[in-house]
């Protein structure tokens, strides 16, 4: 039956239908708003070329996937972001969550030890153990860490300002574990664009935040070479409620700012690209999100052989870390998240993602309890083990829509980086206000349309019914964050007070400097200076930044 | 004098950086013809109280996701009616556990938004305070 096209299709057999009977609503929308189509047919991919679309696993473009066997080999690391109350306490959720099958750990800070404060300052006021794990010294490392020995699991932390102080804790511990820093596996979060962007925790103004951030990209080069220097972030941009093309250009768009910063530090792209890493949100439409995650890293691999000139393939790949959409979870009927999780986990796998994470039902109340996470953590190994999903690469390659929205999301990325170059790249863009702008724009807009009735969120705006409270909810004892400060005054009246003065010092001149502060950070580490005392030398030499105000 | 534009602070005390629901309650508040300043992210309870008294408003809305709320909402509460504006509408929203709100509402807070809220909802609850505010002087 030759020849028949869509468009005759529409024409002759749609039309008619849906003259008498309307389709049930005027428009499916993607995150962007754009709808849907009915239908993809070959004839949406004219030109489509395999070998130059997708090509085979494990080579460029990588559209199929960055591993030659994916998930054959070896799963997706099953990673719970996780950490509250104290260093203790996390340390056994950590070890309860590597009993029951996890795979890496993901390190949760407090927000005090995100914008480098003490536990003991003002500012920290109810804030300490409250959203992760208060880390004040080394010895709260010591004791995060205990009896998790750190050349037998990779360890990913959520830190951004302050992500050098916390590198240097992390290899300070491994040293005095007998570790050699060479072999550790992990990701420091690292990522200050963003936090401009969308994610707030800043200390300092971009300029020297761009310097810390190809210190460390130096340092790791040598010494710990495994090591994922930075993991360049998406998610936070997609919770502030961007759409999923906003997602993937505001992310690669400041991945060319931090590859840009460090060539024109002085180093060679094929000598730290290979350890970049990236971190995607997985939202609700499952298609879209899988085409994301396959227009993301076509994308990626284009913009560093191209634009860069990068020649090890190891360069070109985007590997990345998923996290399941926070912002989707609701109040209502709490046990629904479950089944939102779970079908945002299977888009990540179906996107090929190199790590996951996956919500718990009662996070729009707290942070998970123990039986929320554990089947946070189940809804992973059953996509893994039990649905075959994980068991195919790139299950979803040919299928027209799949294709077809992964060029479009492909396409549209790449205006908004030309937009972005036009205005002088991403951290100018950031300064006039562009991304945030944007994000505003469709956060404003997922909000109306869910007010409006447009978008469905069931158990919210349709299908309300009565639901039971939810029990055992994580409540963060006031006790703990006494203790903490107890133990900070501990670390402080024990430790060699002129060591301690001499690395801030010796902090103090590399910052203002050009030679690495990566190692004055670990002399300062393995002397018990407190983040805070860092962060308040570096807040000297730096400045400190103002939000960058857009409302 | 009832009729006039209702004067809104939105304010984010502590130190998160969850501002998705500020905003767009800012703007909504915006769109239903209200002024609104929003404060940005990182204030103290001091630095809100002063915005209030600089900026004269009739209503603070309070958006918190940290859990730091016990301890931050008491001191603006308290700080307002020191600045001898007890008179102010306080609403809040953000993740608030039910069994914080009984304390929170009786010092004064009338107001606690969570999840899933409608901007009208909001949007009614203040014209309707500010309306038997005005009524009442």
């Amino acid at each position: 039956m030759p020849g028949k096209s869509k468009k005759e299709w529409q024409e002759k057999t749609l039309k008619p239908i849906l003259e008498k009977r309307p389709e049930r609503q005027d428009n499916f929308p993607l995150s962007s708003g754009e709808g849907v189509e009915i239908l993809y047919t070959p004839d949406d991919l004219p030109q489509f070329d395999y070998q130059e679309a997708l090509g085979y696993p494990g080579e460029y473009p990588f559209t199929r996937g960055i591993q030659p066997t994916m998930y054959r080999g070896r799963l997706w690391t099953m990673r719970q972001y996780s950490g509250f109350a104290s260093a203790e306490e996390s340390n056994r959720r950590y070890r309860y969550l590597l009993e029951q099958g996890q795979t890496g750990l993901s390190v949760a800070f407090d927000l005090p030890t995100q914008i480098g404060y003490d536990s003991d300052h003002p500012l920290a006021t109810g804030e300490i153990g409250k959203v992760g794990v208060p880390i004040d010294s080394l010895e709260d490392v010591e004791t995060l860490f205990s009896q998790i020995p750190l050349d037998k699991v990779s360890t990913s932390m959520t830190i951004n300002a302050t992500a050098p102080v916390l590198l240097a804790m992390y290899i300070a511990l491994a040293k005095k574990q007998g570790v050699d820093p060479s072999v550790l596996e992990g990701t420091i979060q690292n990522d200050l664009l963003k936090e401009y962007i969308a994610r707030g925790t800043y200390i300092f103004p971009p300029r020297p935040s761009m310097r810390l951030i190809t210190d460390i990209f130096k340092y790791c080069k040598d010494t710990v070479p495994r090591w994922n220097t930075i993991s360049i972030s998406g998610y936070h941009i997609r919770e502030a409620g961007s759409t999923a093309a906003q997602e993937v250009a505001f992310t690669l768009a400041n991945g060319i700012a931090y590859v840009q910063a460090a060539i024109d530090a002085g180093l060679n792209v094929d000598d730290f690209a290979g350890r970049l890493s990236f971190f995607f949100n997985s939202h609700n439409n499952l298609l879209e999100e899988v085409a994301k995650f396959r227009a993301a890293r076509r994308l990626w691999a284009r913009i560093m052989r191209e634009r860069f000139q990068a020649k090890d393939p190891r360069s070109w790949m985007l590997r990345f870390h998923t996290q399941t959409a926070g912002c989707t979870l609701t109040a209502q009927q709490p046990l629904n998240n479950i089944v939102r999780t779970t079908i945002q986990a299977l888009a990540a796998v179906l996107g090929g993602t190199q790590s996951l994470h996956t919500n718990s039902y009662d996070e729009a109340y707290a942070p998970p309890c123990e039986q929320a996470v554990t089947a946070a953590l189940r809804t992973q190994q059953i996509i893994a083990y039990e649905s075959g999903a994980a068991d195919s690469i790139d299950p979803l390659g040919g299928s027209y829509l799949v294709e077809k929205l992964t060029n479009n999301l492909e396409d549209e990325a790449l205006a908004y980086i030309e937009k972005i170059d036009s205005l002088g790249g991403a951290l100018s863009a950031i300064e006039q206000g562009f991304q945030q702008r944007e994000i505003q724009e469709s956060s404003y807009r997922y909000q109306k349309d869910i007010e409006t009735g447009r978008r469905t969120v069931v158990g919210v705006n349709r299908f309300i019914s009565p639901f039971p409270k939810i029990e055992g909810l994580l409540r963060v004892n006031p006790e703990e964050a006494r203790k903490q400060l107890q133990r900070l005054s501990r670390v402080r009246e024990s430790r060699n007070q002129s060591r301690v003065d001499a690395a801030l010092r010796g902090l103090a001149d590399a910052a203002r400097g050009d030679g690495n502060t990566m190692p004055w950070f670990l002399e300062c580490a393995e002397a018990y200076a407190t983040l805070g005392e860092m962060c308040d030398v570096l807040r000297g030499v730096f400045g400190t930044q103002r939000e960058l105000l857009v409302v | 004098m009832a009729g006039d534009t209702i004067r809104v602070l939105v304010a984010k005390p502590g130190l998160d950086g969850h501002d998705r629901g500020a905003k767009v309650v800012a703007r909504a508040l915006r769109d239903a013809g209200m002024e609104v300043i929003y404060t940005g992210i990182r204030q103290t309870p001091e630095m809100i109280v002063e915005t209030a008294l600089q900026e004269d408003v009739d209503v603070v809305g309070l958006s918190i996701l940290s859990g730091a709320h016990l301890e931050l909402f008491p001191p603006i509460i308290e700080g307002l009616k020191q600045k001898g504006l007890g008179d102010v509408i306080v609403v809040a929203g953000g993740i608030i556990p039910e069994e914080d709100r009984p304390a929170l509402k009786q010092m004064g807070i009338e107001g606690i938004f969570g999840p899933g809220t409608s901007t009208s909802d909001i949007i009614e609850f203040i014209k309707k305070a500010y309306a038997e505010r005005q009524g009442r002087t």
